[in-house]
């Protein structure tokens, strides 16, 4: 296995060596993020991918690329992406409902042009051939190198580029934007509703929730003095999700107020 | 012969050794500092702090470990087992790996091996520990979710944002730096501050630094991740036994990681105060490690005293702060110290740089006295517009009871 990889290239045997422990998990997490159930599983998979990657970057004497690729994909890409999935919810899975019409036979076709694209690119790849001008490339430097690359032959597609990114941000900005309609209501402003309402009952705040010594937990109403459930003291969310117990089991029973 | 090569001569079995011993340093630091800050916080608020176990109550932090360990360790049904599990160690794994690039000594002997106390060189050292850092956040933003509740769900995702946003601004911090000593490497930085620090020469950079490694380890008063007056205990909540534990070592790595880098970058590393550059030679150069702690201790004592000074920001007004202050400040930063290092290159004369910093020094100084006329402009307003009278039944105010007694008087 190691002479193999020895053949490939100009690879050493510590390269050799991490390249067939790291290359099957690599390809294993690929697949497991397509077959994934959940979509952070998948997110998570990918960057693990990501990390590989860099890694073998940096193993090739990539060092500021492998690096980059770890601050720039796993650091702010991935977790902007997982940042969106979190809001999923940990026991959704995909829906397989198709929303848009057309979207099955435009991916599939997709998927058929990329797979092409990326078979055709593989198989090009050359093997057993040296690896040559590396050493030359790295002469002033690893980060000096690529700095010069990009600052001198490059500077056209670098700012490019970077003018495409900047318009793409604004872009999303634009789409994402929307003229307020009437100002938010600021701490202060609440503060200030508060005590100018018609009834100072909530001034102090909404009543808090349980009933005290004997069921003191959030999805519990309190009870009013008159001995009914008070239905501000609980989340609106925990009503609407239906987790909401019922506070008739921790009233004092009539018998025992009798005795008091 | 530079730090790199001296590092590339080790044998295997010194790297071994070193990587030990900074992990030892480390979780040895995570129990002291535990303490430090109980005992410290504790001053500052009038108590005592913590002083029953061992002498100085020193080993309280070790008690605790161990009673951490020995209790019962829970995993909530809804939560997702494997990630569950795995995001403590994300956590506790990233944090050590950071101190592989700080040089914490100048050149020593170890067992008869000359080198020095730093595991690795490399070119891009810096930039290793911001990737460190933002793989250390999966750690946070995966406890949050995989928890299947809603407190903790919250606080992974205050956590990713805010630790995105406030990279972004250490980032833009570091590249002033980078462009003064032509490097990314620590043992290169160190060694391009053996005149002045630069935490002097860059003082801009140093302050963004300070603040965004503050937002960086979520701690006082940007623990918005774990505030616990509003999210109970955040991304950890729903976490006991060793598996907390492993977030608070975490933590508290974290704390010295950041602090540890901030040393190197802009306190001139493991080099002495000035005027204090003999004692580098004491101990065979072993010297060097204890001013290497010492202001890494200097920068644990200001992330508690911030802790028992300033209250929590609230959420908008923090990401407020970093993207509209913080990282519009640094990139004006940047433009200036570029600007300033192509004149020094290109040979310009003194007086082209001091007339340079000047109108740079008159503008800020011009644009912060408009923005403050501004701001007391609005606040005129604003108070003007408040004046008026309220619709519900209020008592008298007691300086017109008088005068009506006093018109009374008169009658």
């Amino acid at each position: 296995m190691i002479n193999f990889a020895l053949e490939v290239g100009p690879t050493a045997t510590p390269e050799a060596v991490m390249f067939w422990i790291l290359a099957p998990i690599a390809v294993a997490a690929a697949a497991g993020m397509i077959f994934a159930k959940k979509a952070v599983h998948s997110a998570l998979l990918l960057a693990w991918v990501m990390i590989t990657l860099a890694i073998f970057y940096i193993a090739q004497d990539a060092l500021f690329l492998g690096i980059v690729q770890i601050v720039v994909y796993t650091g702010a890409v991935m977790m902007l992406f997982l940042f969106i999935l979190m809001l999923v919810g940990v026991d959704s899975s995909d829906s397989l409902v198709e929303n848009i019409r057309g979207l099955r036979p435009a991916s599939i076709v997709a998927a058929v042009g990329l797979g092409g694209l990326l078979v055709s690119l593989i198989g090009r790849a050359t093997l057993g051939t040296d690896v040559v001008g590396l050493s030359a490339a790295n002469s002033g430097g690893n980060v000096q190198g690529i700095a010069e690359e990009l600052f001198t032959k490059y500077v056209w597609a670098f700012e490019v580029v970077s003018a495409l990114l900047i318009t793409a941000a604004l872009g999303a900005m634009v789409l994402a934007h929307s003229s307020v309609i009437k100002s938010r209501t600021a701490q202060r402003d609440q503060s200030i509703a508060r005590f100018r309402g018609a009834s100072l009952a909530n001034a102090a705040g909404l009543p808090s929730s349980g009933v005290f010594s004997r069921h003191n937990a959030v999805d519990v109403p309190a009870l009013l003095p008159d001995g009914t459930p008070a239905p501000t003291s609980i989340s609106k969310t925990l009503e609407a999700r239906g987790d909401m117990l019922s506070s008739k089991p921790f009233e004092l029973e009539e018998k025992e107020a009798e005795e008091d | 012969m530079s730090t790199a090569e001296l590092i590339g001569t080790d044998p295997g079995w010194i790297s071994l050794v070193k990587g030990f011993l900074i992990f030892i340093v480390c979780v040895l630091a995570t129990l002291m500092s535990v303490w430090g800050e109980r005992r410290i916080v504790a001053r500052m608020q009038q108590r005592v702090g913590p002083n029953r176990v061992g002498p100085f109550g020193l080993i309280q932090a070790l008690a605790d470990g161990v009673k951490l360990a020995l209790k019962e360790d829970l995993i909530p049904k809804a939560a997702d087992r494997i990630v569950f599990v795995m995001a403590p160690i994300i956590s506790a794994t990233t944090c050590f790996m950071s101190f592989a690039v700080i040089p914490l000594s100048g050149k020593v002997t170890l067992f008869g091996h000359k080198t020095v106390m730093q595991l690795t060189d490399i070119p891009v050292g810096v930039l290793y520990v911001l990737a460190i850092t933002s793989i250390g956040v999966y750690g946070i933003v995966l406890a949050g979710w995989s928890s299947g509740s809603t407190y903790p769900l919250l606080g992974g995702l205050r956590s990713s944002a805010q630790v995105i946003s406030y990279e972004v601004a250490m980032g833009l911090s570091l590249v002033a730096v980078f462009i003064y000593s032509g490097s990314m490497s620590t043992a290169d930085i160190v060694a391009a501050q053996d005149k002045w620090w630069f935490c002097v020469t860059l003082f801009p950079s140093f302050v963004i630094y300070a603040i965004s490694m503050v937002g960086e380890t979520n701690r006082a008063p940007f623990d918005l991740a774990e505030a616990e007056g509003e999210l109970v205990g955040g991304f950890h909540t729903e976490y006991s036994s060793l598996k907390f534990a492993l977030f608070f070592l975490a933590e508290y790595v974290n704390i010295m990681a950041v602090s540890a880098l901030a040393t190197t970058l802009f306190l001139g590393g493991y080099h002495a105060l000035p005027g204090l550059g003999f004692t580098e030679s004491w101990l065979g150069g072993w010297f060097t490690v204890l001013w290497f702690l010492v202001k890494v201790i200097f920068f644990f004592f200001v992330f508690v005293w911030l802790r028992g000074t300033l209250p929590r920001l609230r959420y908008d007004q923090f990401m407020k702060f970093g993207w509209k202050v913080l990282i519009p400040v640094s990139l004006l930063w940047i433009m200036v110290v570029a600007t300033l290092r192509v004149l020094s290159q290109q040979g310009a004369s003194r007086s082209a740089v001091i007339g340079f910093t000047f109108g740079v020094a008159l503008l800020v100084l011009a644009g912060s006295s408009l923005m403050e006329s501004a701001k007391n402009r609005r606040a005129r307003e604003d108070a003007l517009g408040e004046v008026s009278i309220p619709s519900f039944p209020v008592p008298a105010m007691p300086s017109k009871s008088y005068e009506i007694r006093m018109e009374e008087l008169n009658d």
